[in-house]
C-alpha cells in the first residue's frame, strides 16, 4: 500500500513537472504546477511531516499559485501566437540536464547513507513550534524581517510611476 | 519506501526544474520551474529527517524556511516581470538583455 501510494505521487509528480516545463499554454502550465505542487504535499505526509504538508497546501497550492495565475493574466500578451515556447538552449539544456540527473542518482548511489530505523518523532507539529520560539527563534525573526522587506519591494516595484 | 526512492525522486524532479529554468523563453515559466526545485530541495530535507534523524525535526523546521524564503522571491520575480512587461510589452526572457554586453 505504501509503495503504491508513493509511486503514484511520484507519477503525479513527474508527468505533471514535465507538464509545466514543456506545454505550450502557459496556463496550463500553472494548472499543472498546482498538481505538482499538491503531489509534494502528499509526499511531505507519507514521510510524517503532517505540518509540512499543510504549510505546503496553504502557501504553495493557496497563495503562490494565485499569485502566478495573477501575473500570467496580466502578462499574457506574448510576442506573437507562433513563437517557440524554447529558446535554442533546447538540446543543450536537456543534455545537461540529463547529465546533472545521472550523476546526481550515481552519487546517491554509491554512498552510503547512516539510516536508523525509528519510529516516527511523535507530536511532530507541537515540537516544530517550540523549536521555532527557542533554538531556531533568530532565523524565524530573520525570516519575518525578509517578509517585511519584500513586501515594501514588491509594492515599490510594481507601482505605476508619478501617482 | 527507502530513503533512496524520495531521494531519487527529488533528483528527478530538481533535473526538470532545472531543464524548465535553462530552456522556457516566458519569465513565468522560469520562475515556476524555480519553484518546482524548490521543492525538490523540501523533499530532500524531508527525507533526511525521516530516515537519518527521525527525532531531530532540523530537516522540517528548514523546511519551512525554504517555503518562506520561496514565496518571498516568488514575489518579488513577478513584479519585476510585471515591471518588465510594462516597459518592454513583452516577458521573452531572450530579449531582456539590458544588463548584457
Amino acid at each position: 500500500m505504501e509503495a503504491f501510494t508513493f509511486y503514484l505521487f511520484s507519477f503525479l509528480i513527474i508527468i505533471s513537472a514535465l507538464a509545466v516545463v514543456t506545454m505550450r499554454n502557459i496556463f496550463h502550465c500553472a494548472l499543472f504546477l498546482i498538481l505538482c505542487l499538491f503531489s509534494v504535499a502528499g509526499i511531505f505526509v507519507m514521510l510524517h511531516a503532517e505540518f509540512l504538508a499543510a504549510v505546503q497546501v496553504l502557501i504553495y497550492v493557496g497563495a503562490v499559485s494565485i499569485l502566478i495565475i495573477f501575473a500570467i493574466m496580466l502578462t499574457s500578451r506574448l510576442a506573437g501566437r507562433d513563437a517557440p515556447v524554447v529558446n535554442e538552449q533546447f538540446f543543450l539544456g536537456g543534455f545537461m540536464s540529463l547529465v546533472l540527473l545521472f550523476s546526481l542518482v550515481y552519487t546517491l548511489k554509491e554512498t552510503i547513507f547512516r539510516v536508523v530505523a525509528e519510529p516516527p518523532a511523535p507530536q511532530s507539529t507541537l515540537r516544530i513550534g517550540q523549536m521555532l520560539m527557542t533554538d531556531y527563534v533568530l532565523p524565524f525573526e530573520l525570516v519575518s524581517v525578509l517578509l517585511l522587506a519584500v513586501l515594501i519591494g514588491a509594492i515599490v516595484l510594481a507601482r505605476r510611476e508619478g501617482n | 519506501m527507502l530513503l533512496m526512492h524520495y531521494l531519487t525522486l527529488a533528483a528527478i524532479l530538481f533535473c526538470i526544474g532545472f531543464f524548465g529554468v535553462v530552456t522556457r523563453r516566458n519569465a513565468v515559466a522560469i520562475l515556476m520551474s524555480v519553484e518546482l526545485m524548490f521543492n525538490a530541495v523540501n523533499i530532500n530535507l524531508v527525507a533526511f529527517n525521516r530516515f537519518t534523524a527521525p527525532d531531530a525535526l532540523v530537516g522540517q523546521v528548514f523546511s519551512i524556511f525554504v517555503i518562506v524564503v520561496a514565496a518571498a522571491e516568488v514575489t518579488v520575480g513577478l513584479a519585476i516581470v510585471i515591471l518588465i512587461y510594462r516597459n518592454w510589452r513583452s516577458i521573452d526572457a531572450d530579449r531582456v538583455n539590458l544588463l548584457k554586453w
